[in-house]
Order: structure tokens, then sequence, then C-alpha cells
């Protein structure tokens, strides 16, 4: 075996890897908080980086178009939070799935009809090339932007985990996680942590969005591929930040791998079911996922 | 700390108040009480008597249980909390340490704590002071500080729930029976934790319990709920010696344990006869 190649596809599938763990995120950052299970999480990638792109074709330049689009999404998301969810607060937790898969087709609707349905490309700046250097000393070919994707979306799970451990606001947000009528008694404001976490999961949207678009240009499709978010969810565990992203990791290797080396002998197209018969896997086996949340208890 | 301009005013009153829960159940009838500053009162009462009620009702969390205050009024420091939401009860500086404590499992037992003053601006030297300041009162908790409070005993739960309802300074605190599957032992050592928080941070205490004994022993007054009713109420020393709650809440009769209510029909025949 071409171990050199072998690390190439590794490094592909991680990197999409990644790319499932951030959409996976947003997920997981509101069903902790508030119980909901956001189905809508795929269309905002969408969204996301559609408004970007679009800001840029308005002519934006770069440097200008992210703030206003990160604005936006956090308006999108507390807009949301506030008029669909809000209003839905004490329902069962049917009628908030109801409620997002709604809010899915709405948000994917208005992303078309204001930005239109072409294919955008997304241009970064940063070339889906080998990196030279690393090549020639080692002969596996890396892509730049794969890199900087990884790096980037380490980054930003890195910002939020400082935030989650060390501010007020986080530890504001794990309380309300761990038990909401306990936080509604200590005087907790449960509508600001709310607001907050789908402004989060907003931004996370956008930030995925923007690496998978910049891969493979901004089209509907997105949203098909964000919905490899819910094996990832099942594998990792609803409620396990690290879960989510070591399930991602696991997904995107999986995947790419027995695509490349067993695909043609099945005519391809493993990469679409594989992920799915993973996570059933694990309901069989483990079904609270990798890291999902143990649940502590003792009298 | 909120001065106390008039001593005889008392800090909470409930007047009549009738509860009911998804707009049927019925929880509590004509319910009223007062608890005056710096006491300690204690709402006396079997399983389902209506004491876990009476607390939410007081501290507005029954709104997020499908609860209705329908009847009667509640006022605390001199206002009406029907508008109010739990939030704005703490900032007028009252906590309630829900039954089964509901510590936060996954925060350790000092992050847990620094949640309580959420609701307060403070941070850095004051906010350490703050904690330093509840494990003056709680040492067990300084010393599991950084355990995570889902793994801590059920008396050191306790003891965090009742330390961060305290981080809000509140001036009143409501206990839901804080002894409840504790060790003698330990029931022992958090009711004086708390006559001590009640004597040095001169916070009034409502103090709902099904443990009667501990409860009057601490207590200046007591309630007896029944069937969502006050049955009876009393300075604590006068009911600890009352034949009937000595009969019914302290098992101190012989014939075991019967509903107030059985005995008031009981004693009515019998003066027929
Ligand atoms: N969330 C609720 N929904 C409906 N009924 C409730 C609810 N909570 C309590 N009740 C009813 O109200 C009555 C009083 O309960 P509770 O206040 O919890 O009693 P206690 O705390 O004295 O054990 C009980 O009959 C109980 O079944
Ligand atoms: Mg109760």
């Amino acid at each position: 075996m071409n171990v050199q190649f072998f690390i190439e596809v590794l490094v592909g599938g991680l990197l999409s890897g990644v790319m499932y763990a951030l959409v996976a995120l947003g997920f997981v950052l509101i069903y902790k908080a508030s119980g909901v299970f956001n189905f809508a999480q795929g269309a905002m990638v969408f969204f996301a980086v559609l408004s970007f792109v679009g800001f840029m074709e308005l002519g934006l330049p770069f440097w200008a178009a992210l703030p206003v689009t990160v604005v936006l999404m956090v308006a999108t998301g507390m807009l949301t939070e506030r008029f669909v969810l809000r209003p839905l607060v004490s329902q069962s937790e049917d009628t908030l799935l109801m409620a997002t898969i709604g809010l899915a087709f709405v948000i994917e609707g208005m992303a078309q009809l204001v930005w239109g349905v072409d294919v955008r490309r997304l241009d970064l700046g940063i070339r889906d090339e080998p990196i030279g250097w690393f090549m020639d000393s080692t002969g596996i070919l890396v892509s730049q932007l794969d890199i900087t994707a990884g790096v980037v979306a380490g980054l930003m799970v890195a910002i939020l985990a400082l935030i989650f451990s060390r501010t007020k606001v986080g530890r504001g947000l794990r309380a309300v996680a761990d038990d909401h009528a306990a936080a509604l008694s200590v005087g907790i404001p449960l509508k600001h942590i709310w607001g907050l976490v789908w402004a989060t999961a907003g931004i996370v949207a956008l930030v995925a969005g923007m690496l998978w678009g910049a891969r493979s240009g901004v089209q509907f499709a997105l949203i098909g591929i964000a919905l490899k978010a819910l094996p990832v969810l099942i594998i990792g565990g609803f409620t396990s930040v690290p879960g989510v992203i070591v399930a991602g990791l696991i997904v995107g290797a999986a995947e790419k791998l027995t695509e490349v080396y067993f695909g043609p002998m099945v005519g391809g197209g493993i990469e679409g079911w594989l992920p799915y018969v993973l996570a059933v896997f694990f309901l069989l086996i483990r079904p609270e996922g990798l890291f999902g949340e143990k649940i502590i208890r003792r009298v | 700390m909120n001065a106390i301009a008039d001593m005889d005013a008392p800090m909470l009153a409930v007047r009549n108040i009738e509860v009911i829960y998804n707009h049927v159940i019925l929880a509590l009838r004509g319910v009223s009480m007062q608890v005056s500053p710096r006491s300690i009162v204690a709402l006396l009462g079997a399983n389902g008597a209506g004491k876990s009620t009476t607390l939410k009702a007081i501290s507005t969390l029954l709104a997020s249980e499908r609860g209705e205050v329908t009847k009667g009024s509640i006022e605390f420091r001199g206002q009406r909390t029907d508008r109010k939401t739990p939030g704005e009860m703490v900032a007028m500086g009252m906590v309630q340490v829900m039954e089964g404590r509901h510590c936060f499992a996954h925060l350790t037992v000092e992050e847990n704590l620094l949640t309580g003053a959420y609701a307060r601006r403070i941070k850095g030297a004051e906010l350490k002071a703050e904690l330093e300041r509840i494990y003056a009162y709680f040492p067990r908790l300084k010393v599991r500080r950084t355990s995570l409070a889902g793994y801590t005993s059920g008396g050191e739960q306790q003891m965090t729930a009742i330390g961060r309802a305290m981080m809000a300074r509140p001036g009143m605190l409501l206990l839901d029976e804080p002894s409840m599957g504790l060790a003698p032992q330990i029931v022992a050592e958090i009711f004086e934790i708390v006559r001590d928080l009640n004597q040095k941070e001169g916070v009034s205490i409502l103090l709902a319990e099904q443990n009667t004994n501990v409860a009057l022993k601490h207590a200046d007054y007591a309630y007896v709920l029944e069937s969502g009713r006050i049955m009876m109420e009393g300075p604590a020393a006068a009911l600890a010696e009352n034949p009937d709650v000595k009969e019914f809440y302290l098992g101190l009769s012989t014939e075991g344990r019967k509903s107030f209510r059985d005995v008031k029909t009981y004693r009515r025949r019998k003066q027929w006869v």
C-alpha cells in the first residue's frame, strides 16, 4: 500500500470531517441550552454563506462582507429564538422540532429569494493547491485550503471552549444546559442565554458555510451535506461538543477511506450511505453517543 | 443590605391564596401566612400537602410548571409579586432552594456558587470575597470546590444549593425540604448553618419540611398544611407541645401516624357520643 496516498486520503477525510463537525456543533449548542433540535441548522449554513457571497457580489470587500454577514447571522439567530422558539417555550419537543423543520424551509426559501439560485464561487484568496514545500519534503499532497479550513475550525472550537469554561456567560450557559429550573431559581436570565446561543449558532453556521463553500461552491447542495451532521450527532452524542468533533473526524475519515479503497469494488457511492450505517450501528451499541453526557445520578 | 424600616411589617405576606395547576388541579386553598424580618418560619405537612406549591407560588417559579395563583395575593417587602419573574424576585432579594437540591451536576461546586451571583454585577476581588463569605459558613464546600457537584454527597449538594442561593445576597430564603434523604447528623449540621446564616446575615427563612422535629427545633413560628389548607399555626415551641402535632407529626403516639383531618372527625364524633 502507498503510505503517502493513504495519508492524503486520510487528511482529506479528516478535513471534511471537521466541517461536518462544525455543522453539528451548531446543533449541539442549541440542543444543550434549550432542548430544541434545530433542524434548520443546515439551512442556516446555506443562508450564511450565500449572504456572504451575495454581499461580496454587491461590491463589499472581504473584510467588510464578513462583519456584515456576522451581524446578519447574529440577528437571524436572535430573531428566530425570540419570535419562533420563545413563544413555543413550554410546548412538547415534537412541536419544537416541527417548528424548526418549518423554519428550515423558510430560511432556504428566503435565501434563494433574496440571493437567487445560481451556483456561486466563493473565493477566499486561498488556493486549493498542494503546499509546495510540504509536498517536496514528504511527497504528500495537502491542499492549502484544507489546512486553512482545519486551522480555522480548530481555532473556533478552541475559542468557544474557552468561553464556555472560563467566562460568566459560559458558566451561565452550562448551568442552563444542566438544569433549567435551577437556573431560573437563581436568577440566570434564560432568555438572554437562549438568544446568545442562537447567535453563536448563527456564527458557527457562517464559518462552516464559508469553509464548505470555498471547497465545493455555494449551492443548494450544501444543505444535503449539512444533513451528514445528523449521523455525526448520533455518533458523538447530541449534548457533547467534544463528541461531535471526534465523531465528525471519524465520519469524514471513514467515508473517504472506504470510498477510495473499497468504492471501486462496489461501484462507488459508499460516501453517501456509510455515515448513516455507522450511526445506526452506534444507536444499537451506544445510544448516548461516544461522549454523550453521562447522566450523573447520585442521591 | 436592605434596611428594614419597619420591624413590625412582615417581610412576606401571603393572603388567602388559591393555586391551580394545569387549569384544573386545585393544590392550595385559602392559604395565608406571614414571615417577619429575620425570623425562621416552618411550613410543615406530609407529602403532597402543598408545601412546595406554596414556596413556588411565593418565588413565582410556579408559572414554569403550569401552575397559577388564581385568588389572593402575595406581597414581598411591600410589593405585590403577581407580575414578577423569578429573576426579578431574585433581584428583589428572594431565592428559593428547590426540593431535591438541583445543583448543576456538571459544574464544579465553586462554579455552582458563582452562578448564584449571576444576576449581581460583581466580579474580581469582590466576587472572590463573596465566595469566601460562603465558604466560611460551609467549610466542606471549600474542600470540595473543584469537584463536579454531581459527584458530591447529598449533604454537600444541599450545602451547595444553599450556598449558591446565598451568593445572591437574599433577604429571604425559601428552603424546600433541606433534610430530604440525608442522615440525621448531616441534617443537624445543615440546620445549624442555616440558623447561623439567619442570625449573622439576617436572612429570613421560610422552611418547608416533613421532618417536623428538626424544623420545630429551629423555627420561631410554624404553619401546618394539609391537603392544601393551613390546619394549624403557632409559635414553634407551642406547636411542639401540642398533643395533635406530637401525635401526628412528631410520631410520639403509640397509634402510629394518621391524617390530621381524621383526627378532627374522630374527635368530633367522640364529642357526639
Ligand atoms: N406540576 C404539577 N402539576 C400538577 N399537580 C401538581 C404539580 N405539582 C404538585 N402538584 C399537586 O399539588 C399537590 C401539592 O403538591 P406539593 O406542593 O408538591 O406538595 P408537598 O411539597 O407538600 O409534598 C399534590 O397533590 C400534587 O400532586
Ligand atoms: Mg414538596
